[in-house]
């Protein structure tokens, strides 16, 4: 994982922010934007943010984790149906993974993701924590 | 002279992570009386900091509730000061990650502050100077810590965690600082040498020496400067390292339980260090009415004092529950942990890699 | 352009080859090929390899593999679509062919996951997933997959118990056939209580509900029809009647239907189109089983059991040897392995020993039409094949 740190910087505005694109064809919000709206080829969308409530449409525990994430586990992780568009796959913090509930409400929280191991930048992002 | 318009809080929020760790738990672990301890200082259970969160982390979400309660666009603030003794970095600033976090890069004044337990008024301090003298529009000072005390030691039955964002401006000010003292002097009652992983202090020597001569010299010059007595007070707040100290202070001063007890977060919370006498004060807004006076002195070792005078005005109303409030935050929703997970969560643990 | 057969296999055991490098295993199928079709020339190589940089620390592999596969100065290439690798290592061979190029072409897969530790071979696999947007905020591949057999018991209101019945029925199911191929990484039997009580690795998915690390490769040659009927008359000509590949979004999230393996399904209708055949035409399938729930998912992409049914055909023995649509006769990559790269390859060898009638104890009554599904990712790439016997 070591040289990530324009990988993460380039991402920032997402990330920190969760800056998207609207389609002004269809009205589809893509996270992260996109210069081509698949399907259709429009290119025209305007900036728009993410709406940082929405719903969990489903969802998994990790109990064997890739490297960086091993003492983090167990952790839950699934894909977040935003309320203004959008989708997200992240982890559900601040719940004991075993109350974790497909269509249960959540909120989207400025959280470390991961160390860039023990001497490189530390990763923050967006986690969903129950509304 | 057109009259100078009155600076002061126009937003303001915490965050206080939702995990705790009961006093028996890590009394338990060391062998120590924990009755002794609740009888003695006040303490019952302390707030904990989960692997996702840090400085920065708590800093963003408390200053993303400041925001809501202003109501402003973060592009306008001006500086941003976020103080704490617990910077995720020894070198890269905190205050770069949050101003980003919120969307106020780049037009941006942006520095870290440490000053013990003091660093979060001192962030306050320097926004609201900056936006007093007309240098920014808006200025946000945050108070933020996830303080470490060395295993066994008297201090990790208090270090926790917790972040005060405030917003000062001019306009739709909420309270009003009317009068601002500092006190400081060289006092070594607690520090952390660099590459020290835990801090180290002075004992007994913290007491009446540090934390109560500083405090006390502090809320004297307040007195003094503004001419006002406890009994003008609706609410007081102080540094609170243990239920004990910020009571007896107050009590020094002339204060009675009903204008400390609102603020008083320590017993439940732990001591936040940087976040303390923030919180605190959060915790105040969120019940204060319109006239209210507040009286904050804050202490932070090695040794100073901040002290604010605020009076509470129109625009407080509905503020509170446009974002999380603290007491709530404090008493709901929480998870307690054993030693075992706490040692985890908190690197406590040496591990392999 | 020109029709298109397969005239030599080889794959050798694979597991945990802690003895051999990537290179010896690579030659030692290609080889095997060779000598079975054989040939001491090829004309050309094509080989899949999904994350050599990752796992063995080598990139410019095609020329190496060519080097000691003693062919140099043939053309190589490497062709990389994650766990579809092989698949369309295959394809791309099978391209060469048909338009002209060349008329000896080896086709071969390969991965050597075992030189890296649990950790990192799970964050390796990792990189076939969306890295900035699921790899990292900390999705695996089990994890993903897990996300999408959640999303289909609700989808589909199957109790959980009944749900997780069928999903260990498909890993008991391939163990079994994987008990008759010596080449299997696993001859363990399985029962369905030891795969429901196995180690929780992503909920619902416990560890037999997902393929091996393994090493391993395997190789297959191609060459037209014509020059077959005259020059490879050893075992029975199988013909290449079918191809089709597709791709869908690499982000499970950007899906409308997390259930719906679209990429296969589109890949499915290309193959059966060219080949002009219909699902019911498929006398048995290698399809794409690196969890359990996405050989349920598959075996309903490519039509051969309605959405939603896929679970009840395992657990009703449908796609038993012994039933009526065999699936995954080789083992699948549950019992097999799954050296990622490889996995194409190998099923197109299997569907080959089972057309030309020897595939031994796992041996079919005739068949005459096999079809191969090689599944990159969460779906984000498959390639099928339909293969005939002539």
């Amino acid at each position: 994982m070591s040289g990530i740190t324009a990988r993460y910087w380039r991402e920032m505005p997402q990330r920190y922010r969760g800056e998207a694109g609207k389609s002004l064809s269809t009205g589809k919000v893509f996270f992260p934007p996109r210069l081509v709206e698949p399907g259709n080829g429009n290119r025209r969308f305007k900036p728009v943010k993410l709406e940082y409530t929405g719903e969990l449409l489903t969802f998994t525990i990790i109990r064997v984790a890739p490297s960086g994430f091993e003492k983090q586990s167990p952790y839950a992780i699934g894909i977040i149906e935003l309320k203004g568009g959008g989708r997200i796959t992240t982890q559900i913090t601040d719940i004991p993974v075993e109350n974790v509930k497909i269509g249960m409400k959540v909120r989207v929280e400025f959280r470390k993701i991961n160390d860039d191991g023990h001497e490189g930048i530390h990763l923050y992002g967006y986690k969903v924590v129950p509304e | 002279m057109p009259k100078e318009p009155k600076v002061g809080i126009i937003g303001y929020g915490s965050y206080i992570p939702r995990y705790r760790i009961k006093l028996e738990e890590i009394a338990k672990v060391w062998g120590a009386d924990a009755v002794a301890y609740k009888r003695g200082l006040m303490l019952y259970e302390k707030s904990v900091p989960a692997p996702d969160q840090d400085v920065i982390t708590m800093s963003v979400e408390a200053a993303r509730r400041a925001i809501v309660r202003a109501g402003i666009n973060p592009i306008d603030i001006g500086a941003v000061y976020v103080g704490s003794e617990s910077h995720p970095y020894a070198v890269k600033p905190t205050g770069t990650t949050v101003a980003e976090a919120i969307g106020a890069t780049p037009a941006i004044h942006c520095a870290d502050m440490e000053f013990a337990c003091k660093a979060g008024s001192e962030g306050m301090f320097v926004s609201y100077g900056l936006v007093k003298a007309g240098l920014i529009k808006y200025g946000l000072g945050i108070g933020a810590d996830t303080s470490q005390g060395a295993p066994g030691d008297a201090l990790e039955y208090s270090a926790s965690a917790g972040a005060a964002a405030f917003l000062f401006g001019a306009k739709n000010v909420l309270a009003t600082v009317d009068y601002t003292t500092s006190f400081m002097t060289d006092t070594p009652d607690f520090w952390r040498r660099e590459n020290a992983h835990y801090p180290s202090h002075g004992g007994r020597f913290t007491g009446d020496p540090a934390y109560f001569r500083t405090s006390l010299g502090c809320a004297k010059m307040l007195f003094e400067a503004s001419g006002m007595k406890p009994q003008d007070f609706r609410f007081c707040v102080f540094h609170q390292p243990n239920g004990k100290f910020p009571c007896r202070v107050a009590e020094m001063c002339g204060f009675t339980k009903k204008q400390y007890e609102t603020g008083l977060l320590t017993p439940w919370l732990g001591n936040t260090y940087s976040g303390a006498s923030p919180m605190g004060l959060t915790a105040i807004l969120d019940v204060a009415k319109p006239g209210d006076k507040i009286f904050m002195v804050s202490y932070g070792s090695g040794a100073g004092s901040d002290g604010f005078v605020y009076t509470v005005t129109d625009a407080i109303k509905g503020k509170a529950k446009l974002a999380p409030q603290t007491h709530p935050q404090l008493h709901e929703n929480k998870f307690y942990l054993d030693y075992g997970t706490y040692a985890k969560f908190r690197g406590k643990i040496r591990t392999a890699g | 352009m020109r029709e298109v057969a397969v005239v030599g296999v080889g794959v050798n055991k694979w597991g945990e080859l802690w003895e051999k490098s990537l290179r010896d295993i690579f030659v030692e199928a290609a080889l095997k090929a060779m000598d079975d079709a054989d040939v001491s020339k090829i004309d050309a190589l094509y080989v899949g390899c999904m994350a050599p940089g990752l796992f063995v620390g080598q990139e410019h592999l095609a020329s190496l593999l060519a080097d000691y596969l003693g062919q140099c100065p043939i053309p190589a290439a490497r062709v990389e679509s994650a766990c579809a690798s092989g698949g369309l290592a295959f394809r791309t061979a099978w391209m060469d062919v048909a338009l002209g190029l060349h008329d000896i072409v080896l086709a071969g897969g390969v991965e050597k996951m075992l030189d890296v530790d649990g950790g990192g071979a799970t964050y390796a696999l990792a990189t076939a997933a969306d890295q900035e947007w699921e790899g990292y905020n900390g999705a695996t591949f089990p994890g993903l997959y897990a996300m999408i057999a959640n999303a289909y018991q609700k989808k589909y209101r199957i109790s959980y118990d009944k749900f997780r019945d069928q999903l260990a029925h498909v890993a008991v199911k391939n163990h079994d056939n994987g008990l008759l191929n010596p080449n299997a990484q696993y001859h363990m039997k399985l029962t369905l209580d030891a795969v429901k009580n196995a180690t929780m690795v992503a909920d619902p998915l416990r560890l037999f509900d997902c393929s091996p690390i393994t090493d391993g490769a395997a190789s297959v040659i191609l060459c037209p029809v014509e020059i077959a009927k005259k020059k490879f008359r050893k075992h029975k000509i199988i013909e290449v009647i079918g191809t089709g590949a597709a791709t869908d979004t690499i982000a499970l999230h950007d899906r409308e239907d997390f259930t719906y393996l679209k990429a296969t399904e589109i890949a499915a209708q290309q193959a059966y189109k060219m080949a002009n055949v219909f699902p019911k035409d498929i006398d048995l399938a290698e399809v794409h089983d690196c969890f359990t729930i996405a050989e349920i998912c598959v075996t309903e992409a490519l039509g051969f059991f309605k959405p939603g049914k896929g679970g009840e055909a395992a657990a009703s023995g449908v796609t038993a040897l012994d039933g009526k649509m065999p699936i995954n006769t080789s083992g699948g990559l549950k019992s097999k392995g799954h050296p990622v790269g490889a996995t194409g390859i190998a099923q197109i060898v299997e569907l080959t020993e089972q057309l030309r009638g020897e595939a031994g104890k796992r041996q079919l009554k005739d068949p005459r039409v096999g079809l191969a599904q090689n599944m990159g990712g969460s779906g984000g790439s498959t390639i099928v094949h339909i293969l005939k016997s002539l």
